[in-house]
Order: C-alpha cells, then structure tokens, then sequence
C-alpha cells in the first residue's frame, strides 16, 4: 500500500482513460499530460495504460510500506526519498517505510508518479481514473491506501531518459472546428495572431482563456464534444475541454487542439501564455 | 424511411462528426437510430459514437484516423441501412416527481413568470411524454425533446452554484434532471428521487436514447420511500415497450 501522509492541492489516481461510455454522458478523464505519462511508464516497462498519480502544483507526501520501483515525470515538483532529491525520468528502487516529498514547483504544472505495475485501485467502468461522482471520490485523499505491488527486484530496459519536458512550448496545433466558419475575419485575426493567457479558471475539465475575441450570435443544438475541443461563448470567451470535460455543449466548437497539444496546455498555469498555429 | 442529406466532417485528428439536418424531430432521430446500429453492426473496435439531438460524434479512442476511409465507411452505412427493416426496443419510463415547494425552489418565479398556478404546471409537466434525444454534459444528463410551449420559461438570470442532485427543471424548449449535485440555470421545479446514473450497475444508465420519459406526481412520503429504494438498489423503474 502506498500510504497518503498528505494529499497536496489535487493529487488524483488516473490510467489512459474511460472509453465506451461517452454515449450516457460520462468523460473519458484519464492522464493529462500523456507525453510524460508514456515515458514514465515505458521505463518501468509497465504497460500504456498503468495507473499513475496525478499530482497537481503542491505535492503529497507518501509512505511506501512494501518496496516497488518508481518513476516521476511532467512537471518537476523537487521531490524527496527521505531527504534524498530525486530526478524526474528515472527508475528508483523504493523500501519499504520509505517516505516521498515534495517541494517547490519548479517548472510545469502537473507531475506524475508511476509505479512499477501501476495502481491497483478498484476499476469502475473500466478504468481507474478518478472522476467523481463515477468513482466515489474525485481524487485522493490525506490517509487514504493505495494498493500497488511489491517488486523487490527489477532490472528496466533503461534506466534513464534525458528530456527537457514540454514546458517552454506555447504554441498549440489546432484543427479547424466544426463550427469554424462561424469566425469573423477580426475573430480569425486574434485567434492566430494574439497571444492569450490562462485564466484562474483552469482544472482537469477546461482552461479558459482571458482575453475575449469577440461576441457571436451563432445559436446551435447541443452536439458532441472531445478533449481538445475549444469552445466560444456568446460574450466572446474561449474555453478549451480537457480531459475531464463533459462530452455535449452547447457553444461552437471553432477548433480542435491536437493530441499532444492537450498534454502541453496540461503544463499550463494561470497567467503562462499560448498561441494557436492552425495544422 | 426518409432519408436525410447527412454531412461528414473531421473532428480534431481522431473523431469525425456526422450531422442532420439541424431540426429536433423524430424522425430524424429515428434515422440516427439506425445509423447507430448499422455502424455497431461494422464490429469497429476501439470506436465509439454518442449522439445529441442532430448529430453523432464518432471517436477513435486509439489515436489518428484516416479521415477519407472512415468518411467513405459511414456514408455507405448510411446508404446500406436505409435498404434494411430494423427491429429496435423502445420504452417509456415513468419517473417520479415530487412537486413539494421543499424540492420545486422555483416553482413560484416559475408560477407568476409563465402565467399559469403551480398545480397547472405540475399538471402540464406530467402529462406530456418527453423523448430522449441524447444523453450527455453529465453522466446520465438527458436531452429532453417535447416540452409543451407554455412552459418555455428562460433560464434564471443568475446560475446557482450548486443544483441538487435529482432536481427536476425547466429551461427554454428543456425539462429535465440534473443526475449530480451541479451548477445549473435551469428553474428547478420538482425533485426526483432515484438515480438516474448509477456506475455500480451493470447498466449505469438505465434509459436509451431514443426512449420516452413521462413524469408522475408523488408525495414527500414516496419521495422518501423512493429514495431509500433508489439508495440500496432495489427500486425498479416502471416502464412499457412502446413499439411491442
């Protein structure tokens, strides 16, 4: 078990995702940045879809009470093994009674904990990931126990990767969206043109953008919507669905951020800035 | 079987979206309907599709498609199924309400804002059959077509924060319930007392798209029965096939 000394601002227990039930209304949720996810795990040689914690800007602290290998990765959070600094990207042996730490967020915003074999928490729709109210909690808890396997002994593939992460990229690959042609050529300038900055309204379901780029009066009927799908308000906002967002709306989808752009904007925090390059 | 000018656009790099014309009506449904089961029919792995009103999103959950394959793929099983009869269940879902002022927080504002007593309202909310034209926004959230006209009502001006679970509400050409404690608009008129959504059950959702819902008035001692029912599992929707 893998004991929660001390949650942090928004830890979470997430695995690829939900798939096969879009159709009654429930996200697919699941890792938000995929990129750092991948790489993690492919160390531990775990397979694509092996549970990791999401932890969010303010780190937990964790008791390890059976050994097992580790690997951080995405944002870097100056983590400790009792006192011992770690390195993201890198296979660890842990022991049992050990103790993992966090501290200062040094870059990114979003960092990732996987462990050899992955989280061995309870599947609900067949997954793991923590969305409320699919799963009983939205995310993990102080005191709460974590299942996971022992492995005294593993020999990875490889060890360590060297990678710069994807903090420094702002800007974001972009499909045109089902409801594209509704831009305005002063909407279509600021969009590629501008820069925007994220707003305090960012989490696992949306970001939102601060700046407006225009009303519209473009009234639609409730249709599909993915990860990645931006959305523009009436009054002119732009709202981009992560991975957590609900799967209709009702406002124009005028783009689509690409896959590994979903796990850039990821990293992104209030006031970081970004640009949309159409593809 | 009518059949529709459908349009097929990509969507981002691994989803495509099929739309209708842009209508809320039957038939239309219907058609969609069939489309939902000639492509389920295709045996398409890692594919899923949902549907809302005009539309379909269908989605890779692998990754990259070809759009131009899957493009010609749908609109041949669009052409394929409209030679095809098919056979699908549909039922009506008989939802209890309970209409108490306790529950129903805008019945009042609703009241004086439509024009009509609160017992006509409850009158007209139950005696209307409500069909179901996607499931979404939130698990279990049905979009409900077939509202009578006199009770279109705007949202409220102001948004709550936070909606009951089960709260039953008007907004618009909408009626409906929130199947989570949520943020929400909508003017709340009555609560229901049985989940909607359910992850512990093998069907988490028991209503299809497709299905109809009528609404029926009960007290606040059914309501209370009703949720405990609904709580440990053993409360059974009433419902009736409706093409038999």
């Amino acid at each position: 078990m893998l004991k929660v000394l001390k949650a942090g601002f928004f830890t979470s227990i997430q695995d690829l995702g939900r798939f096969g039930y879009r159709n009654i209304g429930v996200p697919v949720s699941g890792f938000m940045d995929n990129a750092a996810v991948r790489k993690a795990n492919m160390l531990l040689n775990n397979d694509l879809d092996a549970a990791v914690l999401e932890i969010t800007m303010t780190g937990p602290e964790l008791e390890f009470e059976s050994p097992t290998y580790i690997c951080l990765s995405g944002a870097d959070l100056s983590s400790t093994l009792n006192g011992k600094t770690l390195e993201n990207y890198r296979v660890i042996k842990v022991s049992e009674g050990d103790i993992l730490s966090c501290g200062k967020l040094k870059n990114g915003f979003r960092s990732y904990l996987a462990i050899k074999d992955g989280f061995q928490t309870e599947k609900v729709l067949g997954s793991r990931s923590q969305y409320f109210p699919v799963t009983q909690k939205a995310s993990v808890q102080d005191w709460d126990e974590i299942p996971y396997k022992e492995t005294p002994d593993f020999k990875p593939t490889i060890s360590e990767i060297k990678t710069e992460g994807n903090f420094d990229l702002r800007s974001l690959e972009v499909y045109k969206g089902p409801e594209f042609s509704i831009l305005s050529v002063n909407q279509l300038a600021s969009l590629f043109k501008k820069t925007f900055t994220i707003s305090k309204e960012n989490n696992r379901m949306a970001y939102q953008i601060k700046e407006l780029i225009g009303k519209h009066k473009h009234s639609m009927l409730t249709s599909g919507t993915l990860p990645g799908t931006v959305q523009l308000t009436p009054a002119g906002r732009i709202i981009i669905l992560m991975k957590d967002g609900q799967t209709t709306g009702g406002y124009p989808r005028i783009l689509q951020i690409s896959n590994t752009s979903i796990s850039i904007l990821a990293q992104k925090r209030y006031r970081d800035t970004i640009s949309f390059k159409l593809i | 079987m009518k059949s529709y000018p459908i349009s097929i656009k990509p969507f981002g790099q691994s989803a495509v979206l099929v739309e209708w014309p842009i209508k809320v009506e039957d038939d239309i449904l219907q058609d969609i309907l069939n489309f939902i089961d000639a492509f389920q029919r295709l045996n398409m792995e890692d594919w899923e599709i949902s549907a809302a009103y005009n539309s379909l999103t269908i989605v890779n959950n692998q990754g990259q498609i070809d759009f131009i394959k899957i493009k010609k793929l749908i609109a041949d099983c669009y052409l394929e199924q409209k030679a095809k009869k098919i056979k699908r269940k549909e039922y009506l879902w008989r939802i209890p309400v309970c209409y108490d002022k306790a529950f129903g927080i805008d019945l009042d504002d609703a009241s004086r804002r439509l024009g009509l007593s609160v017992e006509e309202i409850i009158q007209m909310h139950t005696s209307f059959e409500y069909r179901v034209y996607g499931i979404g926004f939130l698990p279990g959230f049905m979009y409900l077509g077939g509202l009578p006209k006199a009770l279109e009502i705007p949202r409220r001006k102001e948004p709550r924060l936070r909606v009951a679970k089960g709260s039953v509400g008007l907004a618009a050409k909408q009626t409906g319930i929130y199947p989570q404690n949520s943020p929400g608009g909508w003017n709340i008129i009555g609560r229901c007392p049985i989940p909607i959504f359910n992850p512990n059950l093998e069907k988490p959702c028991f209503v299809n798209v497709g299905d109809k819902i009528m609404f029926h008035k009960i007290s606040k001692a059914e309501y209370d029965l009703h949720k405990i029912e609904g709580e440990v599992g053993i409360y059974k929707p009433e419902n009736v096939q409706l093409n038999a």
